[in-house]
C-alpha cells in the first residue's frame, strides 16, 4: 500500500495550493525538503563512501575534496583482510541470526502458550511477564553479567559464549506481547476444526497457527535482527574475546591503532550491509519503525 | 492495543466437567494436555527465570550488600547512601538531565515539523521517507565514530570546513566541557529523528480530513489548521513520544562512552555511565553493591514512566 493513495488531503487544502503565494510557498518546502534530506541523511554516507577510497592526508587536509591525489581502493581491501572485516561480519551475522531464532522460537512457544492452549497459570506468567516490561534491561546489567560469568546449574562460565548474547535477548517480554495480542485475534473456529480432525497441540502450532501468524513474525523478525546488528554495550561486556566479537564492539576498539583511511573503509563496510538490506526491504523497515516506536519502550 | 483479553467464544475453553474440576490428580492433569502445555511454556520459563526475573531480585539483594563474588554481606542501605552522597552521581543525574534536556528542545519539534511538511509534499514523498530513515539503519557505533571524525577541532575538521564556508570560526566540539554535550546531541538527534518522522507521517495520516474541511468553513488558514487541528488531533502520539524520548535519554550509554569516555573534566559523564564505571571500569571487579543500588534507584524512575507511557497507549489506542 502507498501512503499517498491513503492521505485524501492534508492540512492545505486543493484550494489553498491553486493560491500563487501557497504555490511559492510548497515550492520552497519542497526544496527545503530536498536539501536538508539529501545532506542530512544521505550527505554523511556518500561522504563515508568518498573517504573509503581515499588516502588518509587528503581526507585529513581537504575532506571535502574528491580525491585530489587519486583514488586508493586498496583501502577496501586492506580493511576486509587486515581489520579482518570479514571475521567480525560473520560473527554478527551469527549473533543475529542467533538471538532471532531464540527469541522467534520463545515468543511463538510462549504465545501459543498464552494465548491458545491457556492453562490455569496462564494468567500468572502473563503478568509476571507484562511486569518485566517495566523494567527497562539496561538496569539489569549487573546481575545479568554476573549471571553470565557464574550461570546457574552450569559450572563453567558463558563469557565468550554466543549463548550469552542469545538467550538474555530471548527474554524479551514485549515480542511475548505481540505475538499473543496477534494470537488471540486469529479465528477459534480454525483451531476447533482442527482440533475436530485430530490435530494435537503440536501440530495445530506448526501447522495451522505458525502459517497463519507470518505478518507478526516478519515484524519480530525484524525486530530482533536489528536489536542484535546494533547492540554494543551487552556484547562487549559478555564476549570479552576479540575472535568473537561482532563488528560493533569491534570497531571502536581497532581505532586507535589503524591507519585513518582503512579505518573509514572499516565504517563504509559496516555501513553498506544494513543499507543494501534496508533499501531491499525498505517496506517493511518502515511498517515495523511506525510500530516499533508506536509501541515498543 | 488493550490489555484485557478479547472476548472469546465459550467454545474455544476445553470443557471441563465441574466434576472432575473439583479433583485434580497428577493423571488428569496429564489426559487434559498438562505436559503438553508445559513443554510450550518451558522456553518463556527458562530465559525469563534466568534472564530477567532472578535478575531482577538479585538486583534488589546485591543493591542491600557488600560483595566480591565470593562473599557478600549485608549491609542494609549503605550503599544508597553512599551513591546518594557522592557527588558525581549528582553530576552524573545533572549531566543526563542537560542532555535530556537538550534532546527535548533539538529532537522533539524537529521530527514534527519535518513529517508535516512531508506530509504536505505531493510527490517524492517516498523518497523523502527514505531518505529521513537512512541515518537509522546506520549501525549507532558506525555513526558515532564517523561523527567523532566529523568533529575533529582542527580548521580542516568536516565540520570545521563547513563552517569555515559560512565563515564561522573553528569549534572545539568534544574537546571542550561546554560543547561536548550539545554535540552528543546533535549526534543523537541525527540518529534518531527519521524514526521520529516516519511515526508522525503515519499519525498525521489518521487526522480525520473533515475536521481540516470543518475548519475550512470557519474560515481557518494553514496555519491555524496546524494549530488547532493537527496539533490537538496529535496530543497522544506527542506525549508517548515524549516519554520514550524520556526514557530513552535517561539510559544514554553509547553516545557519551564511544564520544567522550564522559570527559572532558566529567562534562558527559551520564548516570549509565557511572553505573558501568562502579561496575566495570576495574578490572579487578567492581563495586557491585553501589552500581546495583543506582540501578535500583534509575530503574524505579524508569519503571513509573514506563507505567505511565503503558497506561496512555492502552488508553490512546483504545479510544
Amino acid at each position: 500500500m502507498k501512503v499517498d493513495d491513503l492521505a485524501e488531503r492534508s492540512i492545505v487544502s486543493a484550494s489553498e495550493r491553486r493560491r500563487p503565494g501557497t504555490r511559492i510557498g510548497m515550492r520552497v518546502v519542497h526544496v527545503f525538503l530536498f536539501v536538508t534530506l539529501v545532506v542530512a541523511g544521505l550527505g554523511p554516507i556518500l561522504w563515508l563512501m568518498k573517504a573509503a577510497i581515499t588516502p588518509s592526508q587528503d581526507t585529513i587536509t581537504t575532506p571535502f575534496a574528491l580525491w585530489p591525489n587519486g583514488v586508493d581502493w586498496a583501502n577496501l581491501s586492506t580493511a576486509w583482510n587486515d581489520i579482518h572485516i570479514d571475521q567480525f561480519f560473520f560473527n554478527t551475522i551469527v549473533i543475529a541470526l542467533g538471538a532471532w531464532f531464540t527469541q522467534l522460537l520463545v515468543a511463538t512457544t510462549a504465545g501459543y502458550a498464552l494465548s491458545v492452549l491457556r492453562p490455569r497459570y496462564a494468567p500468572i506468567l502473563n503478568g509476571l511477564v507484562l511486569a518485566t516490561l517495566f523494567i527497562p534491561g539496561i538496569v539489569l546489567l549487573v546481575p545479568l553479567y554476573l549471571t553470565i560469568v557464574r550461570p546457574p546449574l552450569l559450572e563453567v562460565s558463558l563469557l565468550n559464549n554466543y549463548l550469552a548474547v542469545w538467550l538474555p535477548m530471548a527474554a524479551n517480554a514485549f515480542n511475548i506481547l505481540l505475538v499473543k495480542r496477534f494470537f488471540d485475534s486469529l479465528p477459534r473456529e480454525v483451531f476447533e476444526a482442527a482440533k475436530t480432525d485430530g490435530a494435537g497441540a503440536f501440530r495445530l502450532f506448526w501447522s495451522i497457527v505458525l502459517p497463519m501468524s507470518k505478518p507478526i513474525l516478519g515484524v519480530v523478525s525484524v525486530f530482533a535482527i536489528i536489536a542484535a546488528w546494533k547492540d554494543y554495550l551487552w556484547p562487549k561486556l559478555v564476549l570479552p574475546d576479540p575472535a568473537v566479537q561482532p563488528l560493533s564492539v569491534r570497531l571502536p576498539d581497532v581505532a586507535s591503532q589503524t591507519e585513518l583511511d582503512v579505518f573509514l573503509a572499516a565504517l563504509a563496510i559496516a555501513t553498506l550491509i544494513p543499507i543494501a538490506m534496508f533499501l531491499l526491504f525498505q517496506s517493511v523497515f518502515l511498517r515495523s519503525a511506525g510500530l516499533g516506536g508506536a509501541v515498543k519502550g | 492495543m488493550t490489555m484485557t483479553l478479547p472476548e472469546r467464544p465459550a467454545a474455544a475453553l476445553p470443557p471441563v466437567p465441574a466434576r472432575r474440576r473439583a479433583r485434580r490428580t497428577p493423571l488428569t492433569w496429564l489426559r487434559g494436555g498438562g505436559l503438553t502445555n508445559l513443554l510450550f511454556v518451558l522456553p518463556m520459563l527458562f530465559v525469563f527465570f534466568f534472564f530477567s526475573w532472578s535478575p531482577i531480585v538479585q538486583s534488589v539483594i546485591m543493591s542491600l550488600q557488600k560483595t566480591n563474588l565470593i562473599v557478600s554481606e549485608w549491609v542494609g542501605l549503605d550503599n544508597y547512601v553512599t551513591v546518594l552522597t557522592d557527588p558525581e552521581l549528582g553530576r552524573a543525574v545533572v549531566n543526563t538531565l542537560y542532555f535530556a534536556v537538550l534532546a527535548l528542545l533539538l529532537g522533539f519539534p524537529l521530527p514534527l515539523l519535518m513529517a508535516v511538511l512531508m506530509s504536505e509534499v505531493k510527490r517524492g514523498k517516498g523518497l523523502y521517507s527514505a531518505l529521513a530513515y537512512l541515518p537509522v539503519v546506520i549501525p549507532p557505533v558506525v555513526a558515532v565514530l564517523l561523527w567523532k571524525f566529523f568533529y575533529d577541532a582542527s580548521p580542516n575538521g568536516v565540520f570545521n570546513t563547513v563552517l569555515g564556508w559560512v565563515g564561522i570560526p573553528p569549534q572545539p566540539w568534544l574537546s571542550s566541557a561546554a560543547q561536548a554535550m550539545p554535540s552528543l546531541v546533535l549526534e543523537a538527534t541525527w540518529a534518531a529523528a527519521g524514526g521520529s518522522i516516519i511515526i508522525y507521517l503515519a499519525a498525521l495520516l489518521s487526522v480525520p480530513p473533515e475536521l481540516y474541511d470543518a475548519a475550512e468553513v470557519d474560515g481557518a488558514g494553514i496555519w491555524r489548521k496546524f494549530w488547532h487541528v493537527t496539533l490537538p488531533q496529535l496530543r497522544g502520539i506527542l506525549f508517548i513520544m515524549l516519554i520514550l524520548q524520556v526514557i530513552a535519554t535517561a539510559q544514554v550509554f553509547l553516545e557519551p562512552f564511544l564520544f567522550t569516555g564522559g570527559g572532558p573534566a566529567g562534562a558527559t559523564k551520564t548516570v549509565l555511565l557511572y553505573i558501568y564505571d562502579k561496575a566495570f571500569r576495574n578490572s579487578l571487579g567492581g563495586d557491585y553493591g553501589e552500581a546495583t543500588a543506582v540501578s535500583v534507584l534509575l530503574a524505579i524512575v524508569l519503571a513509573v514512566l514506563s507505567w505511565l507511557y503503558f497506561r496512555l497507549t492502552n488508553r490512546w489506542s483504545t479510544s
